[in-house]
């Protein structure tokens, strides 16, 4: 049987979805944010922790977005197959939610229409738009505004085959490193490994979305992301790059198969305000 | 150490800030991030004059959410200051006291840091509500078609930072970092 669903509706939830994911972090990153403030090792650190907490409260109580990079609205689509759109193309539909979210909720245009001429596009469109098609008669809609002073320090290392495991730790930490104070940690780190170039960068992008505390369902990668996040936090960045035990909230991996001369590892890093929201419909 | 400073600052203010210093700022201070920055850089290359009179002042890298109706400003936490790197050292050297952002700094920063007596601060990235409430007034002062981008000149009270590289040349990303260092 096929479903129809109206654009309309697409349009409604984005905008709504966009506003909300940037004035109320979710409850598991929420949840994450207050145990580091109890954990944490440094006093600077603790007192930063603090002030983010205060900020969370402020933002949620006066409807002041948590952070003034309300991000490049990146929406993921899990579309069932049995949906059939009407009322206009899935696309434009997307964009005017984020058109109404951002106008609609004051939050920060930061798009710009050309990457080298930079005219702001005045309402944060067009946005990031990943989609795939999936079984069923439902759509699943995940809106993650990305800010770019953690995007900015993301990277893609093509490994050789033989470096394997220890090359894609090295990988990892070679990027939370440089990427230090400027990414606003704790950070939430995203991993893909495999695929090709761009699957990779897709994969690490999409374990950011992940509910902080789920871990990979392959054991050795479940390993990986205890052992990578229990180093990272040995670097001594900590909150707000001053130091601390605190450098990284989680580190969520994905992978997919590869070619037989290839290890891709991508790397997508984002700040303590790592904002995901799912529903369905 | 916990200090009350207001803003401008003068060099010998500066001198007076070290390197993991709390600072609590009152005063006057501007704002300016990538686009405003080439705006400046492409007149002084020009031989132009600024629009403000920088000597003294402080810039803050933030560009703000819009301010809901009846508020002064959005959302209005630091950006990376590393995108300014390459028109801070010029505009030190015209007797700026003091940048406000988040993250690190080139070696070309940090020198004219130390040769003018000036001072580099980090806000809390990512608090942009909180800090949103020091600041109590907020004017477009320049390069209005920017939008978030243009210059203000905002009024801050007991505005919360943390002295990264003082006048001497400390740099506390790196000294604090190295404290809990347990990774080889």
């Amino acid at each position: 049987m096929i479903r129809a669903i109206n654009v309309e509706e697409i349009t409604k939830n984005i905008k709504e979805m966009c506003i909300e994911a940037n004035h109320y972090l979710s409850p598991d990153m929420d949840a994450a944010m207050k145990r580091a403030e109890k954990e944490e090792k440094s006093p600077l650190g603790k007192q930063i922790l603090g002030q983010l907490k205060e900020n969370l409260k402020i933002a949620s109580e006066e409807t002041i977005p948590i952070c003034q990079d309300t991000g490049m609205a990146v929406i993921f689509l899990e579309i069932g197959q049995d949906v059939h759109f009407e009322g206009g193309l899935l696309e434009d539909a997307v964009n005017e939610g984020v058109r109404q979210g951002y106008v609609d909720g004051y939050l920060r245009k930061s798009v710009v229409g050309d990457p080298l001429i930079r005219e702001n596009t005045k309402d944060n469109t067009p946005a990031i738009i990943h989609t795939k098609i999936v079984s069923g008669d439902s759509v699943k809609i995940k809106v993650a505004p990305k800010g770019f002073g953690s995007e900015n320090m993301s990277s893609v290392f093509m490994l050789k085959p033989a470096e394997g495991i220890e090359g894609v730790k090295n990988a990892v930490l070679t990027a939370v490193k440089d990427a230090g104070p400027n990414a606003c940690p704790p950070m939430v780190v995203g991993v893909g490994i495999g695929g090709t170039f761009e699957k990779c960068a897709l994969m690490a992008k999409e374990a950011l979305t992940r509910e902080i505390g789920e871990h990979s369902d392959i054991p050795y990668v479940k390993e990986l992301e205890e052992e990578l996040l229990t180093r990272i936090n040995g670097l001594g960045i900590g909150p707000g790059g001053l130091g601390g035990t605190t450098t990284a909230l989680a580190v969520n991996i994905n992978t997919y198969p590869t070619h037989i001369a290839g290890l891709p590892v991508g790397v997508n890093i984002c700040c303590h305000v790592n904002r995901h929201m799912v529903r369905e419909i | 150490m916990d200090k009350h400073i207001t803003a401008p600052i003068t060099k010998e203010v500066a001198r007076t800030l070290k390197s993991g210093d709390y600072v609590y700022i009152t005063g006057t201070i501007y704002t300016a991030r990538d686009a405003a920055h080439k705006r400046m850089y492409d007149i002084l290359q020009k031989g132009g004059e600024l629009p403000i009179d920088i000597r003294e002042q402080m810039i803050y890298y933030m560009g703000p959410s819009p301010a809901r109706e009846g508020r002064p400003i959005g959302s209005a936490g630091p950006t990376t200051a590393s995108r300014m790197d390459k028109y801070a050292p010029q505009l030190l050297n015209l007797g700026l006291g003091a940048m406000i952002g988040k993250g690190k700094r080139s070696q070309e920063v940090i020198d004219a840091t130390v040769r003018n007596d000036a001072v580099y601060f980090a806000a809390v990235g990512g608090a942009g509500a909180l800090l949103s409430k020091c600041i109590t007034s907020s004017e477009v002062v320049a390069y209005k078609d920017l939008g978030t981008e243009a210059i203000r000149k905002l009024t801050v009270e007991n505005f919360p930072v943390i002295v990264v590289i003082d006048s001497e040349g400390n740099n506390l990303y790196e000294t604090a970092a190295k404290a809990y260092c347990t990774e080889k």
